[in-house]
């Protein structure tokens, strides 16, 4: 993509910054983001990353737009209610961001399918509200060797941790499996301050923009929690499983390589 | 002894399991981190804590 006028004054912002400048701003055209769930974290997420000039951001969602959903996932809007939510993001993004490609899938993600999608991108968001699928993105992304985002929120709470395969600690290796049915109530059901989501998505594409520019420290190797109530945050370090079921022997072959800044040429 | 980030006392010798029962937190809801080690579910009753133990208790949040 060339630096029309146009385009240097809508990313110059990003340009004048010295970690991004003109070379990260072209890194980010490049760069492909699959979002999977275009919901609480991922419309935060998506608009973020079209906004900041990402090449090409696939979505992945079955559901159509509810009206209960209005109250946190922004990239919807009332005129939408009953459309299929990829087709709503796909046009708020078009309106924010010609320059972006998007491509939906209607579906949900499952074992015969993940992996097929997932290795056609450099970085994945996991905005889902389930366990069984942020387990399954996570062994998705750890074989096929993506990087991805990891998101989790719930009444007023938030969780997230970033994932480079083969040089950090995966989602399994913290919590090695689904809570048992029950233990853990659905988001549907516990509520959710609707700004939690927007928080938490939006740390998620600022992690995925930096993964691309190569910028400061990803939240690697680290959870990052908070609670909104009090607003403490909080950075817990996790450590790599040589056990993990999804990643032990990756991070076992790698060897030790420094987790750091990371950066889709690092991979 | 430290559980994420804030002190507490311990007022008897007791096992991480114990603990996590006086604070009415669900075992099956959490992950706990003990010296920097996850510390498998099965064992939280036979996990002696000591003063000196740094906890971080991570919650499966799974919303989206």
């Amino acid at each position: 993509m060339d630096f029309t006028p146009e385009r240097l004054e809508r990313y110059s912002p990003h340009i004048l910054l010295n970690e991004v400048g003109g070379a990260g701003q072209r890194k980010l055209f490049d760069a492909r983001v699959l979002v999977i769930g275009v919901g609480g974290l991922g419309s935060p997420a998506a608009l973020y990353l079209a906004a900041a000039g990402i090449g090409t951001i696939g979505l992945v969602d079955a559901d159509v737009v509810d009206l209960s959903n209005l109250q946190r996932q922004i990239i919807h809007a009332t005129p939408d209610v009953g459309r299929p939510k990829v087709d709503s993001a796909a046009d708020s993004i078009a309106a924010l961001n010609p320059d972006v490609v998007v491509r939906p899938y209607r579906q949900h993600v499952d074992e015969d399918n993940i992996r097929s999608i997932v290795r056609d991108y450099d970085f994945v968001i996991d905005g889902t509200d389930s366990f069984a699928a942020k387990f399954l993105i996570n062994d998705a992304c750890v074989a096929e060797g993506v990087a991805f985002s990891h998101g989790g929120v719930g009444r007023f709470r938030g969780q997230t941790m970033t994932v480079l395969p083969g040089r950090s600690a995966c989602y399994r290796c913290v919590f090695g499996a689904p809570p048992p049915e029950g233990a853990v109530p659905p988001c549907s059901r516990m509520g959710i301050l609707g700004a939690v989501a927007g928080m938490l998505g939006t740390i998620q594409a600022a992690e995925a923009l930096k993964f691309f520019t190569d910028t400061g420290q990803l939240l690697v190797d680290t959870m990052l929690t908070f609670d909104a109530r009090d607003m403490k945050f909080r950075k817990v370090p996790v450590k790599a499983d040589s056990h993990c079921a999804a990643c032990g022997c990756r991070t076992a072959k790698a060897g030790a390589p420094e987790a750091g800044g990371g950066g889709p040429d690092a991979r | 002894m430290q559980v994420n980030g804030e002190q507490a006392d311990l007022a008897r010798p007791m096992s991480l399991g114990a603990f996590l029962s006086d604070m009415e937190i669900g075992a099956s809801r959490i992950v706990v981190e003990r010296n920097g080690e996850i510390v498998a579910r099965d064992s939280y009753d036979t996990t002696m804590l000591s003063a000196g133990d740094v906890l971080e208790i991570l919650y499966f949040v799974g919303g989206g």
